[in-house]
């Protein structure tokens, strides 16, 4: 990019900015709703005055020289703020590539006699452009993945609730692959309520486990154990008939610990263990009859 | 026999194990296979794609469709470039693990599937192919 052109769309900066923020608000995928028309006009300003800056530098072409290092913060902060915001990557592009629309405009004002000239420089304007919303896509990609990480890590604490079900029992229902860090979080959840309620017994029931390799195995007698050195016994509960085959076949020992098919089994078990006595009061009433249910 | 569909997953971290266990599933519903025999032969991949993850570096899974006399079964490769195994039927024995596992990955995935076959130089590689036939003989 040459002298002239840098100084001739330095020239028309605040033309520029017009039309650059006349094409944004025309474009139907803007989004007032996230981002107020004020800020976003700062935001392209900021942007615009440092982009002719880097042009006018001798090596303008080179997106990776020092000239363009700020340029290259300001996108990947706005893309990443972007992808926070739930922009889709279509909007996100859309705010670099309309800017050069913008600057063809001007190039063309500009060099209207000179084809050749006009040609060249079009050209190496599209080039950094295009580098740059390269840039954009790659933060945007980047601030999204940091998105679903965030995701990962708050589904795997909100997916392991130890619930009080009885006076000394305790119900851990794990759902989800069982693998090391959660198994961690799982541990953590089970012995620390242990510690808090002084359950005598903890249900881990794993019916909602799609597979129980010798991994996922070696994790539950892992927390098992952990659990017996603070003086709570532990069941399994949840077990598949197509689990209970395929742990066989594994030979995967389970003898050492309680397992149960359901997890009402596993909670009368604990009833047993605990001498605790549930029956069925005597019924003076119709059946379903308010009084009956002792409230 | 013949191969009726095949594909390629690349094994690189935990989080892949996922995704190849439900293309395995749908896989194996398509066949119609029933779900003790989906249950083992997913249970069998798991233990070998957790090894070639643990001990080879990760690798590449082939996932094919397969038929023997008109009756369909699933056929996995796992390729890795890791370290190989030293002796085999040391590996193949229940309890044996270099690892701190309980040592049933392998001779427990043999006990799951129809056909079993692992190939393993020192320092090349690992390659375990298996089927689990629909009928599950």
């Amino acid at each position: 990019m040459n002298k002239e052109s840098a100084a001739a769309l330095k020239g028309k900066k605040k033309q520029i900015l017009e039309n650059w923020m006349a094409n944004q608000l025309k474009d139907a995928a803007l989004r007032d709703d996230l981002m107020s028309v004020s800020e976003l006009q700062q935001q392209s300003e900021e942007f615009l005055s440092t982009l002719l800056k880097a042009f006018a530098s001798p090596n303008a072409e080179d997106t990776d020289s020092a000239g363009y290092e700020s340029i290259h913060d300001i996108l990947s902060e706005i893309s990443i703020t972007r992808a926070r915001q739930g922009f889709s990557p279509r909007e996100t592009s859309a705010y670099i590539l309309s800017l050069k629309e913008v600057l063809s405009q001007v190039l063309e004002d500009r060099f209207k006699d000179e084809t050749a000239i006009l040609y060249r420089e079009i050209i190496s304007m599209n080039k950094i452009m295009d580098s740059l919303s390269l840039v954009t896509m790659e933060t945007y990609i980047k601030g999204r993945e940091e998105v679903i990480l965030r995701q990962t890590n708050e589904m795997s604490e909100i997916s392991t609730p130890v619930i009080r079900v009885w006076e000394g029992i305790l119900a851990l229902p794990i759902i989800g692959t069982l693998d090391s860090a959660r198994t961690q979080v799982v541990m953590e959840a089970l012995l620390e309520e242990i510690v808090a309620t002084g359950s005598r017994i903890a249900i881990l029931d794993i019916s909602g486990v799609p597979t129980v390799d010798s991994l996922v195995a070696q994790h539950l007698i892992k927390t098992v154990s952990a659990a017996r050195l603070m003086g709570a016994e532990c069941i399994i509960s949840g077990i598949r008939a197509e689990i209970a085959q395929t742990i066989v076949h594994l030979g995967i020992d389970l003898t050492n610990i309680y397992t149960k098919a359901t997890l009402a089994s596993a909670l009368k078990m604990s009833f047993s263990m605990l001498s605790i006595q549930v029956s069925k009061a005597a019924q003076n009433g119709p059946v379903g009859s308010k009084q009956n249910f002792g409230f | 026999m013949i191969v009726i569909s095949k594909e390629k997953l690349t094994i690189q971290k935990e989080q892949d194990v996922v995704l190849f266990r439900n293309r395995i599933k749908e896989l194996a519903t398509k066949i119609g296979m029933s779900l003790v025999n989906q249950t083992k032969l997913i249970t069998a991949a798991s233990e070998l794609v957790r090894n070639m993850l643990r001990y080879g570096g990760g690798g590449i899974t082939h996932l094919e469709i397969v038929s023997k006399n008109s009756i369909p079964g699933v056929r996995l490769i796992f390729v890795d470039e890791g370290p190989g195994i030293k002796d085999i039927t040391l590996a193949m024995k229940d309890g044996y693990s270099t690892g701190k596992s309980l040592g049933l990955g392998l001779p427990g995935a043999k006990r799951l599937v129809n056909e079993f076959d692992l190939k393993s130089e020192p320092g090349k590689g690992t390659t375990v192919t298996i089927i689990r036939w629909k009928n599950g003989l």
